[in-house]
């Protein structure tokens, strides 16, 4: 904003404008914070001069609990900290501890993990899109969102029984091979779906009255977002083409062609586009990897009812659906990890807040905080 | 009162002086009660997905009369969906005593019945009902749609069975003493 030079003395005497600084408590019930986060407001006006996120209201200490738990029972726990975007969570842990045991993953179970991750990234970005359209005030996209996300949801129940909390994805490969008729039903439903992006993009992503609220807030320059960390459809959002699955490929991304999905400057508008345009870059190295599946075992050897790795330490990172996520393990050589830390994309992403919120109008907050797409179980953990 | 209802036009159509339904205070009252179970838009952890998943196109819980309110003020029951954690026990109570009288409590998930898989953890309260008095328990993690729906249900039973006599308006746990929680 620039200054305007002093204004000359009104010729009426009208009285001078006092204002006032007030503190507004947001949170932790609100129908707009995706859970239990409570953000402590300072306003001036409509002006926001101060935004503290205060997080902690769903703090389940899921990484002090995996010191006790054994390596089998702590993919249960992964499950619930993106509770959205599960068997990215299940993928990381195990990817961490077979790197701990040394244990080889046969190359269908990779291809099964890949699927199934993508598979949970179009279910949570499809989550997104709905929340956030309703969010800004447009209610019918989240009804067409989560009429496809229940498809992605009877998938996942066709291979592990589970609609959310999945633990499918084990040590040293999956928990089972699929059943018969879902190569099939796959394919069918991305027949279903392609067409339906363009659906979205008609409802909602150039809808006028979405662009106005979006388009020209919350805007996140390329060096801000890499000097606060920021990971995921965030980042990429502004600019920077950062993407665990293309610079450090795990599973059996390095079969599949995909681009990295790049916004421009970093709007709002840009971070809920990023999202859309990925559903689609999944659809593509889904169909990919499902023409190229071969049969083959689907559990690795060498994996014990009670792992007890060797002494050591081991980290590992994904592309989840928010950003790169990273857990690092400890072993001393006992049956559960002596010490596992988290990289949460979402709780990094979330720190942004507190400096781009200054200066906005107080409508505006729930523009930037749908935007960033955060999941409060993997903030808190 | 149901037989009454389903038969409306037939019997009513035939009191002299219009529509007229005879019936007692505490038909019409549980009935009018349970025929618009407003939950308060409040999740905790995952099992919001799942109470969001019901709100939604397939399973669609506006059949059943259950329309979510973004403000206490207007809702009817809570659904406790997810972990309930110590930090946030307090504002759980807060929130509960900001709805209006009668109000009713649904745990839903393995989490807000007991802890859960978090059942050895430092943080976590092991049961909303230490804190806040539960009409229905909802078992799973997380449970499905359906199992929030057969939920809502029963609760649509339970009030219906609410005697003015008995508690003068009030929910059962209310008689039993919730409001000096």
């Amino acid at each position: 904003m620039t200054t305007n030079p002093a204004p000359a003395p009104a010729a009426t005497a009208a009285p001078e404008m006092k204002t006032d600084q007030m503190f507004i408590n947001m949170g932790p019930q609100h129908p707009s914070t995706h859970g239990v986060l409570r953000m402590g407001l300072t306003v001036e006006g409509e002006k926001i001069v101060r935004a503290e996120p205060d997080v902690g209201y769903l703090h389940r200490g899921s990484e002090k609990l995996s010191e006790v738990r054994g390596y089998h029972h702590c993919v249960v726990l992964t499950d619930r900290w993106d509770y959205i975007s599960s068997m990215m969570n299940n993928l990381v842990f195990c990817m961490a501890a077979e790197r701990l045991m040394k244990i080889e993953v046969p190359e269908r179970a990779d291809d099964l993990r890949t699927v199934m991750c993508e598979f949970n990234r179009i279910a949570s970005h499809l989550l997104f899109f709905g929340t956030y359209g309703i969010d800004i005030g447009a209610f019918t996209p989240f009804l067409y969102a989560f009429r496809e996300r229940e498809m992605v949801l009877d998938l996942f129940e066709m291979v592990c029984g589970a609609r959310m909390t999945f633990n499918y994805i084990r040590l040293g490969g999956v928990m089972k091979d699929l059943p018969d008729p879902w190569c099939g039903k796959a394919k069918e439903f991305l027949e279903h779906f392609k067409p339906r992006l363009k659906e979205y993009d008609d409802l909602l992503s150039f809808n006028p009255i979405f662009l106005d609220r979006t388009q020209t807030v919350g805007k996140v320059p390329k060096d801000q977002a890499v000097n606060w960390g920021l990971s995921g459809p965030n980042l990429r959002a502004s600019g920077v083409g950062y993407d665990v699955r293309k610079f450090a490929p795990y599973a059996s991304y390095r079969k599949a062609d995909f681009e990295v999905v790049v916004g421009k400057d970093g709007s709002c508008w840009d971070r809920y586009y990023c999202r859309v345009r990925e559903m689609a870059q999944s659809v593509r190295i889904i169909e990919q990897i499902l023409d190229q599946l071969k049969p083959g075992p689907v559990q690795g050897r060498g994996v014990a009812k009670v792992p007890k790795p060797p002494p050591g330490e081991a980290y590992a990172h994904i592309e989840s659906s928010r950003g790169d996520l990273g857990i690092y393990l400890v072993s001393d050589g006992g049956f559960s990890p002596y010490r596992m830390h988290v990289r949460a994309p979402s709780f990094i992403n979330l720190a942004l807040l507190q400096e781009s919120l200054v200066g906005l109008k107080v409508a505006d907050v729930i523009a930037v905080l749908g935007s960033i797409d955060i999941v409060l179980g993997e903030v808190d953990r | 009162m149901g037989v009454v209802l389903e038969k409306l036009p037939g019997i009513s159509g035939r009191v002299p002086g219009g529509e007229i339904v005879l019936t007692t205070a505490d038909a019409i009252i549980g009935w009018g009660r349970k025929s618009s179970v407003w939950p308060l838009t409040f999740g905790l952890a995952c099992c919001a997905i799942e109470m969001m998943g019901s709100y939604a196109s397939r399973f669609d819980f506006d059949r059943m009369g259950v329309i979510p309110r973004p403000t206490p003020r207007q809702a009817d029951v809570m659904i406790i969906a997810g972990t309930v954690v110590k930090k946030m026990a307090d504002p759980i109570i807060q929130i509960y005593h900001q709805m209006p009288e009668p109000r009713f409590v649904i745990s839903m998930g393995s989490c807000a019945n007991c802890g859960g898989p978090y059942y050895d953890s430092y943080s976590v309260v092991k049961g909303v009902d230490k804190i806040i008095p539960v009409d229905i328990y909802i078992g799973g993690c997380p449970p499905r749609p359906e199992a929030l729906q057969y939920a809502v249900i029963k609760l649509q039973e339970k009030i219906s069975r609410m005697k003015l006599k008995n508690t003068h308006g009030a929910t059962f746990q209310q008689a039993k003493g919730s409001r000096e929680l």
